[in-house]
């Protein structure tokens, strides 16, 4: 076993580990900081993979942007230390049932699924990803470009509206 | 790189995506619930960064799919989270059992 195979088998064990830490604890304060070291390690599986602007934009934009707007969130809505009531136990159990049958026939599928894996190798660079990005011809990505900055727009107006207090008067009309 | 095979790369997408979906099923607090989707939308990220690399080495839309998916998480974060202070403002709580009066 070589070490980029340890390296491996080492953050997939942390990802999912924190993961199951994440979606199964009580406070929901902890359950914001699993998710975050989750985050962490699927950056860290993009390095291992060396594709480093995925991984860069995944720490900028998931670790730092999403993670604090969900603890910022936590902390305007409720008492961050206070315990979740916890599932009842059907709906624990049922739920388990239904992933790990989920997971058996998806795993089941890919497992049994021939991926044909290309020969060349993987040559990606920020200078070929803007070029494409940019472009308008064959292959170009403009149009999603675009489509995506109209939407981060209307978002963030939809945000404000969503979020801006309302006057008293109006409340009540 | 190339001696970790496709499927074991897959396997821990997958159990990422049902882990989301058991945390989507079990809680009921709306910030909690938006925590498993992020985990759900970053499994089909890994996915797509690793099909473009083992399969399609030589093109890059992998790549640009998962950009694509990480902005628009981006804006339906935000998005999502002025909705539950919103309702936490209305309501006093972000249960989705509390805040079914537009379910009919």
């Amino acid at each position: 076993m070589t070490a980029s195979q340890i390296i491996f088998y080492i953050l997939s064990a942390f990802i999912l580990g924190t993961a199951v830490l994440s979606v199964t604890t009580n406070k929901i304060f902890r359950s914001a900081i699993w998710l975050l070291f989750s985050l962490i390690g699927i950056a860290g599986l993009y390095f291992w993979l060396k594709v480093e602007f995925i991984a860069a934009v995944q720490i900028v934009v998931y670790v730092g942007g999403i993670v604090v707007l969900i603890i910022f969130s936590i902390f305007l809505t409720q008492q961050a230390g206070k315990e979740m009531p916890k599932p009842p136990i059907v709906r624990s159990v049922a739920s388990v049932l239904a992933v790990l049958f989920g997971f058996a026939l998806s795993y089941f599928l890919i497992y049994k699924n021939e991926f044909k894996a290309g020969d060349k190798p993987f040559d990606w660079s920020v200078h070929k990803i803007g070029n494409q990005m940019l472009a308008t011809g064959e292959n170009g990505y403009a149009l999603p470009f675009e489509v995506v900055s109209i939407l981060l727009l209307a978002a963030m107006v939809g945000c404000i509206v969503i979020a801006i207090k309302s006057k008293p008067e109006e409340k009540n009309g | 790189m190339a001696e970790i095979p496709l499927s074991h790369i897959l396997f821990v997408t997958t159990a990422l995506f049902f882990i989301g979906m058991y945390g989507l099923f079990t809680r009921r607090n709306m910030i909690t619930m938006l925590m498993s989707v992020e985990l759900i939308l970053n499994s089909v990220n890994i996915n797509f960064v690793v099909f473009n690399k083992y399969l399609y080495p030589d093109k890059l839309d992998g790549v640009f799919f998962t950009i694509f998916i990480i902005t628009i998480a981006a804006a339906e974060a935000a998005v999502a989270i002025a909705i539950i202070i919103n309702l936490y403002r209305s309501h006093r709580s972000i249960d989705v059992e509390t805040a079914e009066e537009m379910k009919w």
